[in-house]
């Protein structure tokens, strides 16, 4: 319950990292209080598992950052008032080459939309339609109305616009990789989750977290909601082994064992754990006969059938550099144990997945698992991050279902929200579309500046596997080149991959105008002709479900212990004169005359709330006024509850009975509710990925079957790594959700995990360092150090530390900050934009995903 | 009568920093006169995270230990505090006084445990109240409320049936820096990651070279002549932990293989490394 006092005034509110209410006096927020459910709510599941009961506490565990909103609201680089470049004249001089350097004025919203409404009517009119590139930064502020899935789809679908598709990021190597193994499609490449919680309580006697830590990455959106299931398991004596270059937060309480392989060698020690199951007899024979394809083709290669060597333990530790012998035990206790494989933050995912060949190790993880009987009680690939009990039939859309935009092709608005009505002219971009013109997000900084250039698949493809093979080029046949950038937020700076890249491309004539709307004065900001000032949302309405994505991850509220619905309530006026996104589309739309088509008649963004919130289940159990004034639901599991985990109806080959609602379309995809199919070719887990085969049986960078291929920046680069001799890892962060809690004035900069404050005030981005490595450098614990390869050099705070294994550095990820100390693009940063310095390369030809573990540098003591 | 105390189990705690936010977020520009003034924005920590890393590659351990105010009985801070500024609650609770401690940075200095913060803005000594004015809404601590892996424990400590008493009573839960003499109400549990050493090795078999397992490994304590036994997992891994300073031996034993005698002089954590066992 909310703890108000009596000159306070309570709300709710969801974030990315959970659930809250805020407390409001005089106008301002005065703090944040994670909601608690109340004994009138839903009451909470319990599990029995080996004679204990198991029951989730009933308050929402948001993420620390959740709780640091607050102090990045109020921060002082808050844009307050629309900005404009001070030596950008749109009439005469625009000095491109200045971005990045140059100050800003503040004008009235007045000018900014005069300036913004010319240059796109300008452009259009010269070029044509798509020579506009928009492209939105992932989950930026939570909820189903002010998403980029919503109201910046519905209206830049009505303008018009070339959409740089979003790779997925995160789990590349499961998307390029896993589905040719598996299918999935529909879930990207990542498995269901369903009621495995359950099933590892009862079953599971050991974990190995490989590429994963929890603790960290959350279940991306899930807060801290898992943390007690892992102490559960723990006291229950479940083994956890590790499997990192770094001994990660999740294995500082759990760890047995931990095991740091060299960066990019996770797929030999995956080839050797094969070798002794086969050398040993220690596979499921029955599995793999009635449950698989491919088999002795898999065999060949371990055994060196194929190409002549075997894939030993002791070749394996002359890769990974882990002793054969523990290999060995690894192989043979993970035999005999019913063993979970958490490979990732979310039933996959992983850093070892975003390093060159990532594929491989994603494809490896499923047939490890599939040769112990992948779906068997205990057995499972299962991130620890999902599958409580889920009541599935109540339906409330996730962010990624489209929210106001009713687009099916860039979003999922076609599996329940569209049928249900949410908008009566349900938008999708002309362009846009899969035949229409494409950027590919990692290859924006070359196609504005190198035209052209040309790639395979469309960002996340999830209509089928094949749609991975279907090459695009830019420009496309008849289409323009892209003049202006609409930019969305400003994180690609902290989160692509050689992003100097980005600056350069910003400072390029080729760019006639620049435009950002963004919430804070950061990263690609600096880089804009006109900055339009957007508020976060404590300041407008909207409405959403705690870690409801759906789309691409169905059911993904599944990570949290309660699905609990938020009215997501204006708590203050925005600041200064910031708008909301919906309000900010609306006025430019009015200008450009489409304003009626875009707000359907004149909705404000509480009529599109109170729209979604009549389509959705909610009706059938609370009122408006009820939820209006409560501010939350929780949705009741249903009386008499099945659990059905994920993949055991796959492994006793009967007809899916999860609530998994894919796959959708034709053709293969469609076939698997045949009863036990999986969406593969052969229904089966393909040792040998019949996909592949019919696009390119000897693409000896993803070849039918999975193999370690060294990779191209690493130990085996030798005149590369005489220069540049440490292996950059830079893992998802665990103080920031993607960019949006670092900087800021953000409390999270305060801890020295994730920033060290210097003596000149300065917040350096922290890099992990071996002693012994250190020591050869002269580099003590908390010195600046020059972090740096041929692509760029950041400045970071030393962290000398034993928990990063020698000749690796570890640096997180997304700093929201770029601060040059010359000039941009062409001198270190010290904001900490690790970034700058990670490969543009995609994993292989045709797997188009970033491999930003794939990086080497050097790093030196900083004197300045 | 009651006590307000806080048991900690370090082993629980992720470092998630969700305890640090959120005090924070209680505290950044909110005033709960008469137990506090105003946090500001940056600069205190009223609950900190001391982390504690101990071994070397592969063998290490890590732990993360909450500090915040003890609310010592014989709190120096009270001591030092001139015209009262600071006091003790009948609860326990140790409050500086937001007006009349202000210019009294000697409180700042008295602490052993560096835990009160100066506020140079306000020439204010500021520090953790237990969240006093959320205790009398008859709610707990905030950094209690959002450790999302219950490491942080309140309670009375003068109710014999209370979660922290029972803990304290076990012995499980113990003081830091028990030497400064000052009884703080703020107890650890394995309080020995922070504190003590351990002795750990890795056994292998020298005629197979594979992990010995199932090795049995005696330690003994060279002064006191005490012995502890484990035996090998199936990585040939052993440990000794929560070890002082001193002279060691450590035996491995195993059918087959001739013992093994590796004396150690613990000064810090020490990892043996691979240790081989032959015929």
């Amino acid at each position: 319950m909310s703890n108000s006092t009596k000159d306070e005034q309570v709300f709710t509110n969801c974030t990315v990292g959970g659930p809250v209410y805020v407390y409001v006096k005089n106008g301002r927020i005065t703090r944040l209080e994670p909601l608690h459910l109340s004994p009138n709510d839903a009451k909470s599941w319990v599990i029995e598992a080996r004679g204990r009961k198991f029951s989730p506490p009933r308050i929402a565990m948001v993420s620390p950052y959740t709780l640091a909103e607050r102090s990045r609201i109020y921060a002082s680089n808050r844009i307050l008032y629309p900005l404009k470049r001070v030596d950008f004249n749109p009439k005469g001089d625009r000095k491109p080459e200045n971005r990045g350097k140059s100050g800003y004025e503040r004008i009235s919203w007045d000018e900014a939309l005069d300036i913004l409404t010319h240059e796109i009517e300008r452009v259009h009119l010269t070029y044509g339609p798509g020579a506009i590139l928009s492209t939105a930064s992932s989950h930026h502020n939570w909820g189903n109305i002010d998403y980029r899935h919503s109201t910046y789809f519905r209206f830049m679908g009505i303008l018009g616009y070339t959409y740089a598709d979003h790779n997925p990021d995160s789990w590349e190597g499961w998307h390029w990789g896993a589905m040719h193994t598996w299918g999935f499609a529909w879930r990207l490449g990542v498995p269901e989750q369903y009621d495995l919680l359950e099933d590892a309580l009862k079953n599971t006697d050991m974990i190995v977290f490989w590429s994963s830590d929890p603790e960290s990455t959350s279940g991306i959106y899930a807060g801290q909601e898992s943390t007690i299931w892992r102490f559960w398991l723990k006291e229950l004596g479940v083994k956890m082994v590790f499997i990192e270059p770094h001994y990660n937060f999740t294995a500082i309480n759990l760890a047995d064992k931990w095991f740091a392989p060299r960066p990019g060698t996770d797929a030999a020690l995956a080839a050797a754990i094969a070798y002794i199951w086969f050398t040993e007899n220690l596979y499921d024979k029955d599995y793999i006969e009635k449950r698989t394809v491919g088999f002795e083709k898999w065999r060949d290669y371990i055994l060196g059938e194929e190409d002549g060597f075997p894939k030993t333990p002791e070749w394996a530790e002359r890769e990974t550099g882990i002793p054969a012998r523990e290999i060995k035990a690894l192989a043979r206790e993970w035999a005999k144990k019913k063993t979970m494989l958490a490979a990732g933050g979310l039933g996959g995912w992983g850093g070892a997945c975003r390093t060159a060949y990532g594929t491989e190790w994603a494809r490896m993880m499923v047939l490890l698992q599939a040769m112990r009987g992948l779906g068997k009680p205990g057995i499972n690939i299962w991130s620890t991050t999902g599958g409580v009990p889920y009541n599935a039939d109540f339906v409330f859309p996730g962010y990624a279902e489209g929210g106001i935009s009713g687009d099916p092709l860039n979003s999922a608005a076609h599996f329940q929200l569209l049928p249900r009505g949410i908008t009566k002219h349900p938008v999708r971009s002309a362009i846009n579309d899969p035949g229409g013109q494409h950027i590919h997000r990692l290859l924006v900084p070359e196609c504005v500046l190198n035209p052209s250039q040309a790639w395979r698949g469309k960002g996340f493809c999830g209509a089928s596997t094949e749609t991975q093979f279907k090459k695009y080029k830019y420009p496309e046949d008849g289409f323009p080149r892209v003049r202006m950038f609409w930019r969305y937020g400003g994180a690609y700076l902290g989160t692509m991959t050689n992003t100097n890249r980005w600056v350069r491309m910003y400072r390029s004539p080729k760019l006639e105008f620049v435009v950002n709307q963004s919430i804070w004065m950061e990263g690609e900001a600096k880089f804009a002709d006109v900055v339009l000032p957007a508020c976060t949302n404590f300041e407008r309405w909207d409405i959403g479900e705690w870690a409801n994505c759906s789309g691409y991850i169905p059911h993904s509220s599944y990570g949290t212990n309660h699905r609990i619905i938020v009215l997501e309530k204006k708590c203050i006026e925005p600041l200064g004169e910031s708008k909301s996104d919906y309000d900010i589309f609306a006025m430019v739309a009015e200008r450009l005359g489409f304003h009626d088509k875009f707000t359907e008649g004149g909705l404000t963004e509480l009529d599109w709330v109170r729209r979604l919130f009549e389509v959705s289940d909610l009706p059938k159990y609370i009122s408006w006024e009820e939820f209006e004034k409560k501010g939350y639901f929780v949705v009741p599991l249903p009386k008499n509850y099945k659990s059905t985990p994920a993949l055991r109806w796959f492994a006793e080959n009967r007809k899916r009975d999860t609530p998994d609602w894919g796959p959708v379309g034709g053709g293969i995809e469609g076939l698997p509710d045949r009863e036990g199919n999986l969406a593969t070719q052969t229904g089966k887990i393909e040792f040998e990925s019949q996909s592949l085969k019919r696009f390119d049986p000897n693409d000896p960078e993803r070849p039918l079957v999975p193999k370690y291929i060294p990779s191209w920046e690493g130990h085996h680069t030798k005149e590369l790594i005489s220069k540049y001799p440490l292996q950059l890892i830079s893992p998802h962060p665990k103080f920031s959700f993607h960019t949006h809690y670092d900087g800021k004035e953000s409390w999270m900069n305060e801890i020295p995990e994730h920033r060290v404050k210097t003596k000149d005030g300065h917040y350096y981005w922290v890099i992990r360092i071996n002693p012994e490595d250190a020591e050869r450098r002269g580099i003590k614990n908390d010195d600046i150090v020059k972090v740096y390869n041929d692509r760029g050099a950041v400045l970071c705070a030393a962290q000398v530390t034993q928990r990063i294994r020698l000749g690796v550095v570890h640096s997180y990820e997304s700093s929201a900050t770029y601060e040059p100390i010359g000039e941009p693009g062409e001198s270190p940063d010290r904001g900490g934009c690790i970034n700058l310095l990670t490969p543009h390369r995609f994993i292989s030809k045709n797997a188009c995903g970033m491999a930003p573990n794939s990086c080497l540098v050097e790093v030196e003591k900083w004197r300045e | 009568m009651s006590k307000r105390g806080m048991v900690i189990d370090i082993s629980r705690c992720t470092a998630c920093y969700a305890c640090f936010t959120a005090c924070k977020d209680e505290y950044w520009n909110n005033d709960y006169p008469p137990y506090s003034a105003p946090q500001p924005k940056h600069g205190q920590f009223w609950i900190n995270l001391v982390k504690k890393e101990r071994g070397t590659y592969p063998c290490i351990k890590v732990a993360y230990v909450p500090v915040l105010c003890m609310q010592c009985d014989d709190a120096p801070c009270i001591k030092a505090a001139k015209d009262g500024a600071v006091y003790r609650r009948p609860d326990g609770i140790v409050i500086i006084d937001p007006q009349k401690a202000v210019g009294q940075k000697q409180i700042v200095d008295a602490c052993p445990y560096h835990i009160i913060f100066w506020n140079e803005e306000k020439q204010l000594p500021q520090k953790c109240t237990f969240c006093v004015h959320m205790l009398e809404e008859g709610e707990i601590p905030k950094c209690v409320q959002v450790c999302p892996s219950q490491a942080l424990i309140f309670g009375d400590l003068d109710d014999p049936k209370s979660e922290v008493s029972t803990l304290v009573k076990s012995g499980k839960a113990e003081v830091l820096h028990p030497e400064y003499n000052i009884k703080p109400n703020v107890y650890y549990i394995d309080l020995y990651k922070m504190t003590k050493l351990f002795i750990a090795g890795s056994a292998v078999f020298k005629d197979t070279d594979e992990c010995a397992e199932n090795v049995k490994v005696t330690l003994e304590d060279k002064q006191t002549g005490e012995t502890r036994t484990t035996f090998t997992t199936n990585y040939g891994d052993f440990e000794f932990d929560g070890l002082n300073v001193g002279k060691y031996s450590v035996k491995l034993e195993c059918d087959g293989y001739a013992p093994k005698i590796i004396d150690v002089d613990l000064k810090t954590d020490s990892y043996l490394g691979y240790i081989t066992l032959s015929h």
